[in-house]
């Protein structure tokens, strides 16, 4: 049973509010930092923690505000993602459908500590109610002092605004972020200059996840030391992980970082298991964008050690026979899925959701998207794997934000580790014209390992 | 002053430059090409990729190579940089494959294309492309359509380089056009069938490097490679005047801005100059266009004419 920072109050009834989130000792952070601690001193705690973004790329926290250009010509802006978008990721939804406090909580001491005055919550336009949430949660906290000017007579002002995307996944990426919250059209632009010097209206700006936000809170509580002692080595602190697929309790789960994955999959406590008494087949551990990796070398990595749930543990392997955590969302396939199909659904996801402005990421997402859909249809050529792996291949790297290595690295990896499952779809077109064709593909026995 | 290193040869250059402007100083064969990126316009770049080059060290201070290719043309030298173009293999790679992602959905009807000759995607790949495409899906279409009375968008061969956008924000006080929809579908257009009407929009004609913006009163007339380039100015109370005139015989095809060796205009010119003078008697002609770079322009034209006391 691991610890639960985040949500050990999710069971609490009306924690919603604020008077019931009070009374669990809510917002006590808030007061220890403001009245208590220096914003260097809130800094070096996050430092000490080891806390690491949450977002996906895993950048540590501390360092990344240390960044800040810290000149006071200029205000500064404290900018929470709240774009979640990736197919297969639902934690940031949980976090701020059910603690809407322990997220302003966070972020008024991140904002304290980075001395920015005005805050904003980016927050994907398809989470209309959890706007409405977020919003009555900031106007009590206002009501109750711990918002606008003068917090707790410390003469800090702090306002944070929510403001809703348009339903862009690429407004997701912080500088593409920036530029949606400006009223533009959203664009990544190239780094440098990074936000911490030229953000928001081009003044120094800090963008952060809604999950690193809202364990700042807990940080300053605890302390950045006992923080770091949970976890494993360089990945401090809990995760919430959301899992979903042919599992019998999909939702979303706190664990402590280096959790085995099998523990973390088959456990009661958890996943609970592959449904239906079938086999486990493939993972995608952290979100559409990271290689999907087959039952054999997600459970363990290639060295034959147990697979954690840690930043690097993921990583082992390399991009041959590793993956990443990313944002933590675990999609769990069972034997019957098409491993095609998975990765069709993915590209046209991308191909839909690429913003364009760079050439191999807005051709090379349709090319694939288009070679995909022939394959899985019935009417692919052997050629075409190939081609699919060269272009994947071409896109990656050459592009002006990630989005384009998050759209070529499952087409290059569920070909490296499904390539039978391609030329079976080659081979055999007949297949293609039913839905539950998953379970018709004939496995190599060589060639895969089922748990 | 920093010294930047490029495919082996040294040049020294004021700081902030972009690796892109400090190649063009050194100039030749090393000059990465460029689709998105236009000197006389600011923020642009970046979007086409063609420009990639390898960093293998960042500065003196801090010789580590950057992780990935970056675009030379918004990337600023930094002191000591080391930089591979043509030298490194994953940068002409790279390269081919950005032609390769670019020509995909471009129609590839240059033989009826008003920019063939002057087009910059068809020298780019004929440097650097393929003869063969792998590509068998249908491409994008778009209907060609007027968006005033002088500009033909044919989104077909739109390249999405963003220059036209740029052009409209920085040189007219109301921009009408913009980039539409997202990803491969993204297109330039109008809002609500809008018309680009203002005294400086003719200039997307020059900026635009393929044949997507074309000129609706050249259109047809002529291959750019039958017509002579001819310096010509006159006296115009709302541009510089400065023009080259593209003729046949004695009759003016068309007026366009001078194009330097990169294929920018020197400067830009208004709609006047460019779509209504079109007499010879408006126009005082200064001389023959030397086109170094579009060599099918020039081709057999002025190479090898001997200046008269040479014999």
């Amino acid at each position: 049973m691991g610890r639960k920072i985040l949500t050990g109050l999710v069971t609490v009834p009306g924690i919603r509010s604020f008077p019931v989130y009070r009374g669990e000792g809510g917002y006590m952070s808030v007061e220890k930092a403001l009245c208590e601690m220096t914003p260097i001193d809130i800094i070096k705690e996050v430092t000490k923690s080891g806390l690491r973004g949450r977002g996906g790329a895993g950048f540590p926290t501390g360092l990344k505000w240390s960044f800040l250009d810290r000149k006071p010509d200029k205000p500064h802006y404290l900018v929470c993602n709240a774009d979640e978008s990736e197919p297969g990721t639902f934690k940031d939804r949980f976090l701020m459908e059910n603690m809407p406090h322990l997220l302003i909580e966070g972020l008024i001491i991140s904002s304290f500590a980075l001395g920015a005055n005005t805050c904003y919550i980016y927050v994907r336009g398809e989470f209309k109610y959890i706007i409405g949430l977020l919003n009555k949660a900031i106007r009590e906290a206002y009501e109750n002092k711990f918002l606008g000017e003068n917090i707790l007579g410390t003469g800090y002002s702090l306002d944070i605004f929510v403001h809703p995307g348009a339903g862009a996944y690429i407004c997701g990426e912080e500088t593409a972020l920036l530029e949606s919250l400006k009223g533009k059209r959203g664009n990544p632009r190239i780094k440098p200059p990074f936000p911490a010097y030229k953000g928001l209206y081009d003044c120094p700006t800090v963008v952060n996840n809604v999950e690193t936000i809202a364990t700042v809170g807990p940080i300053i509580i605890m302390g950045g030391e006992e923080y770091a002692s949970i976890g494993k080595g360089k990945s401090t602190g809990t995760k919430l992980i959301s899992a979903c697929g042919n599992i019998n309790n999909p939702g979303v789960y706190e664990i402590e970082l280096g959790l085995p994955v099998e523990d973390f999959i088959y456990s009661q406590e958890y996943c609970g298991g592959i449904r239906d008494g079938k086999r486990l087949k493939a993972v995608v551990a952290g979100g559409s964008s990271v290689p999907v990796l087959p039952a054999d070398l997600i459970l363990s990595t290639p060295q034959g050690q147990k697979r954690l749930i840690t930043f690097e543990s993921m990583q082992e392997g390399g991009f041959d026979s590793g993956t990443m955590l990313g944002s933590g969302g675990f999609i769990v396939y069972n034997e019957d899925q098409c491993m095609v199909r998975n990765t069709w659904n993915f590209t046209r996801f991308y191909r839909h959701e690429s913003c364009g402005q760079c050439s191999p990421c807005r051709e090379g997402t349709g090319w694939m998207e288009k070679v995909l859909y022939r394959i899985e249809h019935g009417k692919g050529k052997v050629s075409d794997i190939d081609l699919l792996v060269s272009v994947a291949n071409k896109i990656e790297g050459n592009t002006i934000c990630p989005l384009g290595d998050a759209a070529a690295w499952p087409v290059a990896s569920a070909i490296r580790h499904f390539r039978h499952e391609f030329e079976y779809h080659i081979e055999h077109p007949e297949i293609c014209n039913r839905m539950d064709h998953g379970k018709l593909i004939e496995q190599p026995a060589a060639s895969i390992k089922y748990r | 002053m920093v010294k930047v290193t490029i495919d082996n040869i040294s040049i020294e250059v004021e700081d902030g430059t972009m690796i892109l402007e400090a190649a063009r100083k050194i100039g030749g064969k090393i000059v990465p090409p460029a689709m998105c990126y236009y000197s006389k316009l600011k923020k642009t770049g970046g979007k086409c990729r063609t420009c990639l080059v390898k960093v293998a060290e960042s500065s003196s201070r801090d010789p580590r190579p950057m992780p990935k290719l970056v675009a030379s043309c918004s990337t600023p030298v930094q002191d000591g940089m080391v930089v591979q173009n043509i030298t490194s293999k994953e940068v002409l790679d790279a390269r081919k494959a950005i032609v390769e992602f670019l020509l995909i959905n471009h129609p590839l009807d240059c033989p009826v294309c008003d920019q063939a000759g002057e087009c910059d995607l068809q020298d780019l790949s004929f440097l650097h492309g393929v003869m063969a495409t792998r590509y068998e899906e249908g491409r994008r279409e778009y209907p060609a359509i007027d968006i005033g009375s002088y500009i033909k968008l044919h989104m077909n061969r739109c390249i999405h380089c963003y220059r036209c956008v740029f052009v409209a924000d920085q040189l007219t006080d109301q921009r009408v056009h913009g980039m539409f929809y997202r990803s491969d579908s993204m297109e330039i257009s109008t809002y609500i069938q809008n018309v680009v009407d203002n005294d400086f929009s003719g200039n997307v004609i020059d900026a635009c490097p393929v044949g997507a913006l074309t000129d609706r009163t050249f259109r047809f007339k002529s291959r750019v490679w039958f017509l002579k380039p001819i310096d010509a100015h006159r006296e115009c109370n709302k541009c510089c005047g400065k023009v080259t005139a593209w003729m046949f015989g004695n009759e003016i095809y068309r007026i366009t801005g001078r194009k330097d060796q990169w294929g920018e205009v020197e400067e830009f010119i208004c709609n006047e100059c460019r779509f209504e003078r079109k007499e010879i008697k408006d126009w005082f002609i200064e001389g023959p266009r030397k086109i170094k770079r579009q060599s099918v322009i020039s081709a057999n034209k002025y190479e090898k004419l001997l200046k008269p006391n040479q014999k």
